[in-house]
């Protein structure tokens, strides 16, 4: 296991030197550039801002100037927030993000799971029915729906719980934080459901049932390890795309989250705070890919021999 | 069955957990508003998160607002006419036939720090706004000033020839290349300010666009408020200054600025409180608050025009008849009473009506007739021919709901096929300077109550001209004999003739005048509308008896 | 020679009865859901109805009448207007046009791809396998909406392109669940068999493990449908997708989100459309898993 899981961290390397080259050039070649503005920029100024920004080197010493600055941990000025640099607005992004990130895994397991497993015990009846219709509604449901939704009833009408910011008012985490796990729930409650089926239907759970063993043993002790295997192989993935997916909860709710930062960034052509956010994402990608891969293999009781034993 | 209690059980713990944690929530504290008007504290919708707070670096409505309460210029607009009053100058004096100003600054005005404000600063910042090193956006303010432009591109080295001097601490006497009407009025914008030079010489040299002297324990500034706390994406808190010249008129004691980027939200935190003052309104919620007694909307005119951009160079726009059937077919009243709930003017020439007393002059109206008989005229008889035109825009639902409402009145009234595009925002930028569009749309909000900063967009190869429009005559009168006339009158009807010509030869099609548009709490006062949609925070006092009464929630 | 030959055609007809049968019994058990039926059913009919939507539709798709502007349902127009007077319902019809075709097309483009690299990559493992993943893995991690922007200045606009790159994008999660499957699957007992036979790859992987692998493909392209329709109302949204006046049922909803309080019904009627067409979908897609169990849960 140990070797299997270095690796897979020496080979995150070329994906990450991969995905900072490629995003280079790429920010470099879309149409438009940081400095454009609605009223025109004075050639004279952009001049200056080209220079002060090293913009006005050839490309591949820009490129190596980059790299040189981020093997030493800097992601350089930003562009679109002069006076700040990339890594002071991904520090005070990230908890915030990661905060919400996690309360919205957090719901959409419970939910998703609960129902899922609801579900696949007894497919095809009300048991099925409900609980995956409930959980269903968050992707029918899209955030930027849901969160105005939520916003009025439990905020505006009901004066229930804040309707802006993140630890500033107590409750202001709840809403953004269902709006988010919500249509994660729906995709954990699906994927958990069919996992769920899947094992129950296999020779091992059928002998586990003949040997008498009560259910919830059964389902707890047996079949939850291998049928949750698709939802591990999931949240990898999805954990790193709330970085993405978090831009609309952060918009509705005015959260200073790192997802505004990341979407606008793009829009902005802020190359540094582009490459910066991608760096920090790819490393992100890299390692929840490889955490979800060890704990399926972990959850998989014939994969875990063979990665113990060295892999292939 | 066993397992289904068990999860049974678990979502009952998880509901009660929720549904404890939201009464906690219930009732606890005051609302933003309650507290503010209690301890006065503001709390403001500013719209975005600004790109930084030093005046000769960023650029934009929102940092505008914040640097404004941090900082003061020489002179500043009077919140009601606009006119010029004292800033950190107490007066000033015209010498020689208007081409020397000299500004007599309040031997009172300090910086935040306590140290008195003197001519050299202005001196040390203007050479600072305009070094090319500095990247300064807004260098072109200070261009009026005698060798200023020169210096900014480079031409001339050494800041000791452009003309501004101290004469002493309290004295600042400024050349210019010309008369120049409206340059008091430029010392209210935030590129001419001052910035203190000890402090940004602590941080780095005087060019240095990336030191971290605006900082929140760092920053020395000059106005009614000074910075205390800044959380990205979250707020920005100023509390009233204890140095600032004028302070016994400061009611506030301390304002937070929110950057409520997106509005729909801030409306609502303005519904449940959170807010004095919002940044803008949704369109689609301003008939419902326009009906209430007692409205907490405001809604103004405001120095800014929205047209669309048309290509000369480009068929079927090459043709001026063309043009003119196009714009002639808009119908702008009924555009403004549906589409835009009357929040805006309809506009049929570029200069909003009563730029400091200057009224565009009407060429055309809406005349769908004469609008099918110049298309005929041009060659597209009922459309027929018609290789058709594709009008691009920047990503917002303003700007498409504009733009298919448009396609569409083309389309019944002159029988033409138009396709709409809309291009993300840089995309749609570098379009519009590589003039790479038919019809663009494009607004162009004033720096200054002039109609010079409306027309002087249009001269020939101007970086906002952006449709190939060239015309030596318009050019003479805009560069040439507007700035030398003697009078206010001689100078408009000098503008008045070249606006005449130009809405002839429709190099753009003009569609409204924007309004400034707010919601307001009944406990502010001291917000008035104006052109500019100028808000000066040291006028501004709460008055806690006042409430959002008939609030309907 | 020829023993091996025979063998191997017995084989193909072995394995084309046994598919045959397995789709016969899979039709047999999917009729008897009545819930997944149903699904199908509305499905169908949606799709019938996009498709004759010119022709169906009551009124024409930009037709404006701004005198008129939002109004609710009425006798002339059944699910109202919106603030162009624009009629609702034939918004919507449009807009599943749209919607139906940006599901159905992106999400096949993202099975392909997906399905077939992760199975590739699960079943031969080793080096071939670490390659393929870290490249989804360095597919995941570039900017995304870059992505877009370049390939909307390279190729221009065209709304068949978006739906590719939509499904460019959206395989990467198929690749990894797959691969998950097919590497538990080649674990097990019968597939080890069927190596130690000496059938071809191929054959294992069309014979045994795509279809004990079909429950998690479908589920997840019923859930992929969803995700690419709001994916594409996203970018149309940002102005990177589809132009106006046409419009999908995620455009209309994310307008729709914005004067819920004025105009609901702008909201209700797209809400609905989308709502139905999911739940047919994920009652459908539960249906098709069930029925497709090779195991079968028919106890």
């Amino acid at each position: 296991m140990l070797r299997f899981i270095i690796s897979r961290l020496l080979q995150a390397i070329p994906v990450i030197f991969i995905v900072i080259t490629a995003t280079f050039f790429l920010v470099r070649a879309a149409p438009g550039g940081p400095f454009d503005a609605e009223k025109v920029v004075l050639p004279e100024v952009k001049r200056a801002l080209e220079a002060q920004y090293k913009l006005d080197l050839p490309l591949y010493e820009q490129y190596f100037a980059y790299l040189t600055d981020l093997a030493q941990g800097e992601l350089g000025p930003s562009f679109k927030y002069p006076g700040r640099s990339v890594n002071e607005i991904l520090f005070s992004g990230l908890p915030v993000t990661a905060e919400l990130g996690f309360y919205a895994l957090l719901i959409a397991l419970i939910i998703g799971v609960t129902a899922g497993v609801l579900a696949s015990l007894k497919p095809n009846t009300r048991q099925d029915y409900i609980p995956m219709s409930l959980a269903m509604i968050g992707i029918c449901m899209p955030s930027f729906l849901l969160g105005p939704l939520l916003v009025l009833v439990f905020g505006i009408y009901l004066e229930w719980l804040p309707i802006s910011g993140w630890g500033s008012i107590p409750g202001d985490k709840i809403l953004p934080s269902i709006t988010l796990g919500a249509a994660y729930a729906a995709y954990v409650a699906r994927l958990s459901r069919a996992g769920m089926l899947e094992i129950l239907s296999q020779d091992y759970i059928r002998t586990a049932r003949a040997k008498g063993l009560p259910e919830w043993q059964v389902v707890s002790k047996h079949a939850l390890r291998g049928g949750l295997i698709p939802v591990i192989a999931f949240l990898g993935p999805a954990f790193a795309g709330l970085l993405a997916g978090s831009f609309v909860v952060e918009t509705i709710f005015q959260i200073p989250g790192l997802g505004r930062f990341y979407v606008q960034a793009a829009f902005n052509r802020d190359y540094t705070m582009i490459l910066g956010t991608t760096v920090f994402l790819s490393t992100l990608i890299v390692l929840f890919n490889l955490i979800s891969d060890v704990a399926a293999a972990w959850l998989n009781p014939r994969l875990r021999s063979q990665l113990s034993g060295g892999g292939k | 069955m066993k397992i289904a209690n068990v999860s049974g059980e678990l979502l009952r713990a998880l509901f009660s957990i929720v549904i404890a944690t939201s009464l906690m929530a219930c009732g606890a504290g005051e609302s933003n508003v309650l507290e503010g008007n209690r301890t006065g504290i503001l709390h403001y919708g500013n719209g975005a998160e600004p790109q930084g707070l030093d005046p000769h670096v960023v650029t934009g409505v929102p940092e505008n607002h914040l640097i404004r309460a941090l900082f003061e210029g020489l002179a500043v607009k009077n919140p009601i006419t606009l006119e010029p009053e004292p800033g950190v100058a107490q007066r000033w004096e015209f010498s020689d036939e208007g081409k020397v100003i000299t500004f007599f600054l309040n031997p009172e005005a300090r910086w935040s720090n306590g140290e008195q404000m003197t001519a050299g600063d202005y001196v040390w910042s203007w050479n600072r706004a305009l070094h090319p090193e500095t990247g300064n956006l807004y260098a072109y303010m200070l261009y009026p000033v005698k060798n200023a432009e020169a210096y900014a591109k480079g031409k001339i080295k050494d800041f000791a020839e452009v003309g501004v001097k101290a004469l002493n601490d309290t004295t600042l006497e400024v050349t210019l290349n010309a008369p120049t009407p409206y340059f008091i009025q430029l010392m209210d914008h935030y590129s001419t300010f001052a910035v203190h030079p000890e402090t940004l010489l602590k941080f780095g040299k005087m060019t240095d666009r990336f030191t971290p002297w605006t900082r929140v324990g760092s920053m020395v500034s000059n106005g009614a408020f000074v910075l205390t706390d800044w959380a990205l994406n979250r707020h920005i808190k100023m509390a009233k200054s204890e140095h600032y010249w004028d302070r016994d008129k400061v009611s506030l004691n301390g304002v937070v600025f929110y950057p409520t980027e997106n509005v729909v939200s801030e409306e609502r935190m303005f519904r449940v409180e959170q807010l004095h003052y919002t940044a803008v309104v949704p369109l689609d919620k301003i008939p419902v608050y326009r009906e209430r007694p007692n409205t907490p909307y405001l809604q103004s005119p405001y120095l800014g025009t929205y047209y669309y951009l048309v290509n000369t160079e480009r068929p079927p726009v090459d043709n001026v008849k063309v043009r003119q059937a196009l714009s002639m077919a808009v119908d702008r009243e009924k555009l403004v009473r549906s589409v835009l709930q009357e929040t805006a003017v309809p506009a049929y020439s570029i200069t909003p009506p009563d730029t400091l007393g200057y009224f565009p002059p009407q060429v055309f109206r809406y005349d769908p007739d004469k609008a099918r008989a110049l298309l005929a005229e041009a060659g597209y008889p009922n459309g027929e021919g018609w290789p058709g035109l594709e009008i691009i825009y920047n990503t917002q639902e303003a700007h498409r709901k504009i733009a298919v409402a448009i396609q569409q009145m083309w389309k019944s009234e002159l029988n033409v096929d138009i396709t709409l595009a809309n291009q993300e925002w840089k995309v749609y930028l570098n379009s519009v300077s590589q003039r790479d569009f038919q019809v663009a749309r494009r607004g162009w909000i004033g720096d200054y109550v002039d109609a010079n900063n409306f027309l002087d967009l249009f001269i020939t190869d101007g970086g906002n001209n952006n449709t190939g429009y060239s015309n030596p005559i318009y050019d003479d009168l805009i560069l040439q004999r507007a700035p030398r006339a003697q009078s206010r009158e001689e100078r408009y009807a000098l503008f008045t003739e070249a606006e005449t010509m130009l809405m002839e030869e429709m190099p753009i099609i003009p569609i409204y005048t924007y309004t400034s548009k707010h919601l307001i709490h009944p406990s502010v006062e001291g917000i008035y509308p104006n052109l500019m949609d100028s808000l000066n925070l040291k006028y501004v006092k709460l008055h806690p008896e006042q409430t959002l009464s008939g609030e309907v929630k | 020679m020829t023993t091996l030959q025979s063998s191997e055609s017995a084989d193909l007809l072995e394995n084309a009865e046994m598919g045959a049968s397995l789709w016969r019994d899979a039709w047999q058990r999917l009729r008897k859901n009545k819930m997944a039926v149903g699904g199908g059913i509305t499905l169908l009919l949606f799709i019938v109805i996009a498709l004759l939507t010119p022709w169906l539709a009551p009124y024409s798709y930009e037709a404006q009448n701004l005198d008129l502007g939002a109004s609710p349902p009425s006798a002339a127009h059944w699910l109202g207007t919106d603030v162009f007077g624009r009629d609702v319902l034939t918004q919507v019809m449009y807009g599943g046009r749209v919607s139906l075709a940006v599901g159905f097309i992106a999400t096949a483009v993202a099975l392909l791809i997906g399905v077939t690299w992760g199975a590739i990559a699960g079943y031969v493992g080793g080096r071939v396998d670490a390659v393929m993943m870290r490249i989804v893995d360095i597919l995941y991690a570039l900017p995304f909406m870059i992505f877009i922007v370049l390939l909307m200045v390279v190729f221009g606009r065209n709304v068949l392109l978006l739906f590719l790159a939509i499904g460019a994008v959206e395989w990467l999660t198929m690749a990894r669940i797959m691969r998950s499957q097919v590497q538990s699957l080649r674990q097990q007992e019968f597939v080890e068999a069927a190596i130690s036979l000496g059938l071809s790859p191929a054959a294992i992987i069309r014979r045994h493990v795509i279809p004990n692998a079909l429950g998690p493909i479908i589920v997840y392209t019923t859930l992929t449908i969803p995700s690419v329709m709001l994916l594409e109302a996203f970018l149309s949204f940002l102005g990177l997708g589809i132009q106006p006046p046409q419009t999908s049922w995620g455009l209309l909803i994310s307008y729709g989100a914005e004067t819920m309080e004025e105009y609901p019904w702008l909201l209700i009627f797209p809400g609905l459309a989308l709502t139905t067409t999911l739940f047919s979908l994920n009652f459908l897609g539960d249906g098709l898993r069930d029925a497709l169990d090779v195991r079968g849960s028919k106890d």
